[in-house]
């Protein structure tokens, strides 16, 4: 699960362009919408992408994504009992 | 009787530089346009996290625009009434590609909705106006080439219907990293050059 949270960390960077930061940077519990990360929708609508692309994941309802990404701890358990690869 | 009107300053970034009133302030000959604009975003400051989820065009152009008005020392606390205009040829073209490519293979259908937001270029307008509370008219236009003589009259016209008290305009391209040009300049009631095409011209090849 610890690698999980590091390469959603890692491609939660890459996806969203978070210039000069680090998976370092960003805590397993850190809110990731609200807080210091600064998402917007938008970002938000990359994550649903970035879920069906890496993880075969495809959100039906865009309100499920409210609890989903609520932190990378709420995201890894979600992404390891729904991945399809 | 026509009141004439003045050009405050400008500012242009291209082949690799940025000029802030026929100075430049910034050289980077080596990189590509990837690598120039953000040494030039943190060379000159700018401190703008949002900067690096733009596409190149709205790069090119808020960083053009935010120069030259950092230098206008304007109160980012207040609404400016600063209208703008821009121009170009290419239109939103390299962001329009690279959704083309997102979408091309039906087996690998990935569109971004980050890049999808930027297929259009006036976007670049609402990355200036956002950050300098511009509520005021703007249009992009789409040219053969540059048109000074468009961008003279239409301006003309902003402030002198009381549309705007000043004008933010001029042009942006961006086709390819080796195929960009941002030249942005401030018109208003007092300057030094005048507001004409030929002196707009005169600032576009120099």
């Amino acid at each position: 699960m610890e690698a999980l949270k590091q390469e959603l960390k890692k491609n939660i960077i890459e996806q969203i362009n978070l210039e000069d930061m680090t998976v370092e940077d960003i805590a397993n519990e850190d809110l990731l919408f609200g807080g210091g990360l600064g998402l917007d929708s938008i970002d938000a609508l990359e994550l649903i992408v970035m879920l069906d692309k890496n993880y075969g994941i495809r959100l039906t309802d865009p309100k499920e994504g409210r609890a989903i990404f609520e932190s990378i701890n709420t995201m890894a358990a979600y992404v390891a009992e729904h991945r399809t690869k | 009787m026509n009141q004439p009107y003045y050009i405050k300053s400008s500012c242009s970034i291209k082949n690799s530089q940025v000029s802030l009133n026929g100075s430049i302030v910034f050289k980077n000959e080596t990189d590509s346009f990837s690598e120039f604009i953000k040494a030039a975003y943190k060379q000159q400051n700018t401190n703008y996290p949002k900067f690096f989820k733009m596409d190149n065009l709205s790069k090119l152009a808020f960083l053009t625009a935010d120069i030259l008005l950092k230098n206008e020392n304007l109160n980012p606390e207040e609404t400016n009434d600063i209208a703008m205009v821009f121009s170009n040829k290419a239109s939103s073209l390299d962001t329009d590609r690279k959704h083309q490519d997102s979408i091309q293979n039906k087996e690998n259908y990935y569109p971004s909705p980050a890049i999808f937001v930027y297929t259009l270029p006036n976007i670049c307008i609402g990355e200036i106006s956002i950050k300098y509370k511009l509520y005021s008219e703007n249009s992009f236009f789409i040219f053969n080439g540059f048109n000074a003589s468009h961008l003279c009259s239409y301006t003309k016209s902003l402030i002198s219907s009381n549309k705007a008290t000043q004008v933010l305009c001029g042009w942006v391209e961006f086709d390819d990293e080796d195929n960009y040009e941002a030249f942005i300049y401030l018109v208003a009631k007092e300057g030094t050059i005048k507001h004409s095409e030929e002196d707009i011209l005169t600032l576009y090849n120099s």
